[in-house]
């Protein structure tokens, strides 16, 4: 992987931390990168997203936990992971270790929960900064999900910016499931995320015409993949347009250079890349190449100027 | 329990783009041999590989792992049957076509001292996957003895490879369509007095009938297993089993890391698609001791 190709400068940044690729994993497609070192240079990507980290170690749910379905996938994992202290003695060592940065996906259920993670993940080696799973159901909100309603998100991310290391950004992940996903992202802007991942899986549901069931163990479940591309860009196009000064990390269904590119053009600064990976083990890096050849082919000197370029009138 | 959990495979995966070498009808199969050199050179029996379907654009975008019944001499043979799109695929592949690899992943088979007799007993295509086991048995002198059973005679599969390698070949057809009438059970409790390790892999209900026997008997057996997958490398959290670890603590583990060959003493058959209370971090879904 080459992390500048074409003369093309690739640099960008997450917040005010400077990251050489503009391109990263995304939560919960990638684990904690180990399984990706056969495929890919981890230290040349953007960052690692990780897999969304709790309190306590969690089994997740039972099989079966995924479906095929067009261009995309359900899944319904339940958060399977080691939890904090598993994180912190195992993976983010072996990261920091091979140079790789580290965006660390936090999740619970309570604010306090957030705001401990955060404060666990302060110095931790590595560590680049802090994505913010709120599309989990709010135990003190009869199970509503954080990120569908505006006052709860806004709690998360001031708890979470208020505990975490003022040198990590802290990016609120946003779920495509609201009625005003503006008014989502600027609640939690308000409430000091420095940036905007967009965005999380659409809820879904897939049934079994022979068992006549529901396939998942879970019932229902997140749907990715480049099916739900044109609905991530849609809620960065919106965001960016209301919101112009605040960094988006776009999702949603990138496969290819081109797919990046359009994110860019909407108004991400950065993009990951998930399901993607599932297809294609070496996807970030290539989706890296052929977006530095995308920019090159249309005269960009670097990604910075074709951030949002989509919303600028044709000359 | 009497199994140690199998190894992590000594080299890591590579992802290539091999062309087919080879097609063949193998019954209801199509068998597959693709050209990749630095797959075949790191295979351990008992591994797989992941293929992706249907080409750069397809909508099929999840990889079909499949094992690799033999490698050598620069070339990987799987079997392959057509069950949805993306094997449906797989099967109309022709020479020259390219496919998109990615291997050998997962654990293989731990091999037995050689003065161990093993028992081999294989599935529908899942015979496929004892091809290469066979063979490195007999090359470091253990006595084999090969079961290979299925529900009818078109959906057997690698017969006359065990039959070339193994001592002792056994073939049973539920339908009596080949070989004697029933499960490959009841040829198995034949044989299982004899036999120092068992290795299996074939359908959920096979592998867990035969590791019961063999566990019966005090006689360690491993069983490939064939949880669908999404990606085959360990990111997708999917495939998992409830596998009990050296630690004596269940985990949901993954088929495709952690796996696909486990203890079959070690897989908790019965709990497959349920959450027990006794598996790590259960506690943190809700999920309490009754």
């Amino acid at each position: 992987m080459t992390v500048v190709d074409a003369g093309i400068d690739m640099s960008t940044a997450l917040g005010r931390v400077a990251i050489p690729s503009p391109v990263l994993t995304a939560s919960g497609c990638s684990a904690f990168g180990q399984e990706l070192e056969p495929f890919v240079d981890l230290s040349a990507i953007g960052a690692v997203v990780t897999k969304s980290v709790q309190l306590r170690p969690r089994s997740g749910r039972p099989t079966p936990r995924m479906a095929e379905t067009p261009s995309g996938m359900l899944n319904s994992i339940g958060l399977q992971g080691p939890g904090i202290d598993g994180l912190l003695a195992d993976d983010l060592p072996w990261l920091a270790e091979r140079g790789a940065r580290a965006f660390v996906s936090i999740a619970g259920t309570r604010v306090e929960d957030f705001a401990e993670l955060a404060e666990r993940l302060r110095g931790a080696p590595g560590v680049l900064g802090l994505e913010v799973n709120i599309s989990c159901p709010n135990v003190e909100s009869r199970g509503e999900v954080f990120a569908c309603d505006p006052a709860a998100a806004s709690d998360v991310i001031a708890a979470v910016r208020a505990a975490a290391d003022p040198a990590h950004p802290v990016y609120a992940k946003l779920s495509p499931d609201v009625t005003d996903i503006v008014g989502v992202a600027r609640a939690v802007t308000d409430a000091g995320a420095d940036g905007l991942s967009m965005i999380n899986t659409l809820l879904g549901l897939v049934i079994d015409p022979d068992t006549m069931r529901p396939v998942l163990g879970g019932v229902t479940g997140g749907l990715s993949g480049p099916a739900i591309r044109p609905v991530a860009l849609r809620c960065v196009w919106q965001v960016h347009q209301a919101l112009p000064e605040v960094p988006i990390l776009g999702m949603g269904g990138i496969r290819s250079g081109l797919d990046a590119l359009q994110f860019v053009l909407a108004g991400a600064s950065a993009v990951s890349v998930g399901t993607a990976v599932f297809n294609d083990p070496s996807a970030v890096a290539r989706v890296h190449d052929e977006l530095a050849g995308a920019l090159a082919q249309r005269g960009f000197a670097g990604i910075g100027e074709a951030v949002g370029h989509a919303h600028r009138a044709a000359a | 329990m009497i199994t140690t959990p199998a190894p992590r495979a000594a080299r890591p995966p590579v992802q290539r783009t091999a062309p087919v070498l080879r097609r063949r009808l193998v019954g209801a199969y199509v068998e597959l041999t693709i050209d990749a050199p630095e797959i075949a050179e790191r295979t351990e029996p008992g591994q797989f590989v992941a293929f992706a379907v249907g080409g750069p654009t397809s909508a099929h975008l999840l990889r079909r792992s499949i094992a690799i019944s033999t490698a050598g001499e620069g070339a990987v043979t799987v079997v392959v049957s057509a069950a949805g799109p993306g094997s449906t695929w797989l099967t109309e592949r022709q020479v020259g076509d390219a496919l998109d690899v990615v291997g050998p992943l997962g654990r293989g088979f731990p091999i037995p001292p050689p003065v161990t007799p093993a028992l081999l007993v294989g599935g529908g295509y899942g015979s496929a996957a004892l091809v290469g086991l066979a063979a490195r048995l007999r090359e470091q002198g253990t006595h084999v003895v090969a079961v290979a059973g299925a529900a009818t005679e078109s959906r057997l599969c690698s017969v006359p490879d065990l039959t070339r390698l193994a001592d002792v070949v056994a073939v049973t057809t539920d339908d009596g369509t080949a070989g004697r009438r029933g499960l490959v059970t009841a040829a198995v409790e034949e044989f299982l007095s004899d036999a120092g390790v068992v290795y299996a892999c074939g359908p959920m209900g096979m592998l867990r009938a035969v590791s019961d026997a063999a566990t019966a008997r005090d006689v360690p057996c491993y069983v490939a297993v064939e949880e669908s997958m999404a990606c085959g490398i360990g990111v997708c959290m999917t495939c998992v089993l409830p596998v009990v670890g050296e630690d004596g603590r269940t985990r949901f583990s993954r088929s495709c890391t952690e796996g696909p060959v486990f203890g079959g003493d070690r897989v908790r058959f019965a709990d497959v698609g349920t959450l027990p209370w006794d598996v790590v971090g259960a506690d943190a879904m809700g999920v309490t001791r009754p």
